[in-house]
């Protein structure tokens, strides 16, 4: 019956109950959205990369490598010789391997070396492989697949010429080897997207004239490129599947023992690990700021509730000439703003799974973050108990006063 | 012989704080079942004496007694419930929760009474037979308190104050929110029915052309002394 009546008076306040409600709501969905956000793309730039066991690269810090190799950030200090790609390969722990070279840019997007198995084994997502959305692979040695944001940035469609610039943001321009847009790589959420795929032999290609860094005089035909043997010297880094992932570590510690040169073998996912502590304190900062907009919200319900104790004092009489001792004002009120903060929590998480439900699909083609819709984690249910036990001390503070009041007034009040 | 309804000896009381405003009772007494209207005005001290019957401030000296129980013997919590159980309160205007339907607000009181409300037995069916004693409309147990009139909301707070029958009937000034008619008819369905109940009823009010229905008049100025510090 007290239930009854506490909701009934918060719904014959419906206005000013309402707007404290809706703050509530809308703290609780921010701080849940930041939650979802943050383990979103957690997930996403997790999923950037699986299947994959190894990642081998020059010696250096294992984030540095995992930034320039996978999503397209940074440079590598140093490159791999075929030679110990070939070693690495020949290992009979390694299922497959794909070598990776990176150095040259086409507009503010990166081009990258590989071979026909990087479209076999690269995958994302939980395992999704690439797609060709329109033409082709790579066949030719002058030709290149994109990825969307390319496709979609410059306007470019299959059969497109393209002329690959040296170097990042250089004004060098292999303008004498053209490539021609073969095939455009369906959209992926990943730095993918943001690459221009050749095959290995074609960064071999057009850097058959370049000495140190430097183009020399001379121009060599096309026809006698085509005619070399374009094995490369060096690659930047390989991406390896094990055929046992008991065998990660072995192979992991021959490589970075590998005497010929300073190499290294990085867990993907140890390497992410990494970088989320690097990155962490932005989310806490992230999160303390959600968390912050909540107490603001409990804040406003408990002034709400402090500016409507007077008018309620006649209420608070009538409970005591009925016999309510001044702990049941007290709990009656403590009452109300646990209803109104369990609402509020309630609504704040509906109002996040609708949030979700249009904004996924718009999240994930702006920023390739993909946010899973699935049900409330342990963790946010707790959070959602904390909101509501915080609102339930807040509201002590006004219940208190209401305490007194009460005592104070007894049965008789004069309005 | 039964206990009186009430008994006040000796009392002596003064609010606590500031004001210093001080009030006695040498002795006053409602016999079980007997009506009694008080005559005063408003200042005379009415609200501390009902404070003191109702056992929301306890006398500094001297006895409160309400059915043969002294009021000072018990704890603040025990008070609480003693008025539950023991007293119908009637205020003068509005004496419901205007959120809740008539119903609750008729029940309201046996939340806090066990007692009481084993004595009532079914509760909503002892409401809807008051209500029906009272001339209130049949559907008004599911009306929502605030929007009955002022005398309507007047008879529900009779029908909260009788139900489970508590031995005593204490209303301060019920009739003058209401127009003479109205008054009328009010004070004659209240009577009747603390009657039935077995009741015992103390009014207060300023109006003594009430007086003729009651067994005894009595003005407050006669039985209480109030003191007011100018400091």
């Amino acid at each position: 019956m007290i239930l009854r009546l506490a909701a009934q008076s918060l719904m014959a306040r419906a206005l000013t109950v309402g707007m404290t409600v809706l703050a509530i709501a809308l703290s609780v969905t921010l701080f849940l959205g930041v939650e979802k956000l943050r383990t979103g793309a957690r997930a996403s730039f997790a999923d950037t990369i699986s299947g994959t066991d190894l990642i081998v690269g020059a010696r250096s810090g294992p984030v540095q490598l995992l930034l320039y190799s996978v999503f397209r950030i940074g440079n590598a200090t140093n490159n791999i010789t075929w030679q110990s790609y070939q070693d690495i390969a020949a290992r009979s722990e390694v299922d497959w391997i794909v070598p990776i070279s990176l150095g040259d840019s086409h507009r503010q997007f990166r081009v990258m070396g590989t071979t026909p198995a990087f479209f076999d084994h690269y995958q994302f997502r939980g395992g999704r492989s690439l797609e060709i959305a329109q033409g082709a692979g790579l066949n030719d040695l002058y030709d290149t697949v994109i990825g969307a944001d390319v496709a979609a940035t410059l306007g470019y469609s299959v059969g497109d010429p393209i002329v690959v610039s040296h170097g990042i943001a250089s004004f060098t321009a292999h303008d004498d080897q053209p490539f021609r847009v073969a095939g455009i790589i369906a959209k992926t959420g990943t730095p993918v997207d943001r690459t221009v795929v050749v095959s290995l032999e074609a960064i071999e290609a057009i850097h058959v004239d370049w000495q140190g860094g430097a183009k020399t005089g001379q121009s060599t035909p096309v026809e006698v490129i085509r005619a070399r043997d374009l094995t490369p010297n060096a690659i930047t880094a390989a991406l390896v599947g094990v055929n046992s992932r008991l065998q990660i570590f072995g192979l992991q510690r021959w490589i970075n023992d590998y005497a010929e040169e300073p190499l290294m073998a990085i867990l993907p996912g140890v390497a992410l690990q990494e970088l989320w502590q690097i990155v962490g304190v932005a989310e806490t900062a992230l999160i303390g700021v959600s968390a912050m907009v909540v107490v603001t919200a409990l804040i406003g319900m408990m002034a709400m509730i402090f500016a409507s104790l007077n008018e309620r004092r006649r209420e608070m009489a009538i409970w005591r000439a009925m016999g309510a001792r001044p702990t049941t004002i007290l709990g009656l009120l403590v009452l109300e703003a646990t209803l109104m903060a369990a609402v509020g929590a309630v609504l704040g998480l509906g109002l996040l799974y609708l949030g979700l439900f249009v904004g996924q699909p718009m999240v994930d083609a702006a920023f390739g973050i993909w946010l899973p819709i699935t049900p409330p984690t342990l963790r946010e249910l707790w959070g959602l108990a904390i909101v509501i036990v915080a609102a339930a001390l807040a509201s002590l503070l006004p219940a208190i006063r209401a305490y007194r009041l009460s005592l104070a007034d007894g049965m008789m009040v004069r309005i | 012989m039964t206990a009186p309804a009430l008994s006040l000896k000796d009392v002596i009381f003064t609010w606590p704080g500031r004001g210093g405003f001080a009030l006695s009772c040498p002795a006053f007494q409602v016999a079980a079942g007997e009506s009694v209207l008080l005559l005063g005005a408003s200042g005379s001290g009415k609200s501390t004496l009902l404070s003191l019957i109702c056992g929301i401030a306890t006398a500094d000296a001297g006895q409160v007694t309400v059915g043969g129980t002294d009021l000072g013997g018990l704890g603040a919590g025990a008070r609480d419930r003693f008025r539950a159980e023991h007293i119908g309160v009637i205020f003068q205007q509005f004496n419901l929760l205007p959120y809740a339907s008539v119903l609750d607000n008729i029940l309201l009181p046996l939340r806090f009474a066990p007692q009481r409300r084993a004595r009532a037995r079914d509760g909503p069916a002892q409401a809807a037979h008051l209500c029906a004693a009272l001339d209130l409309p049949e559907d008004v147990l599911t009306t929502q308190a605030a929007r009955l009139s002022v005398g309507q909301q007047q008879r529900v707070a009779v029908a909260r104050a009788l139900i489970g029958a508590p031995p005593l009937i204490v209303a301060d000034e019920p009739t003058s929110a209401l127009d003479a008619a109205t008054q009328d008819t009010f004070l004659s369905l209240l009577f009747k029915q603390t009657k039935q109940a077995g009741s015992s009823l103390l009014m207060v009010s300023h109006d003594a052309r009430l007086g003729p229905r009651f067994d005894r008049v009595i003005r407050l100025e006669d039985i209480v002394n109030t003191q007011r510090d100018a400091a």
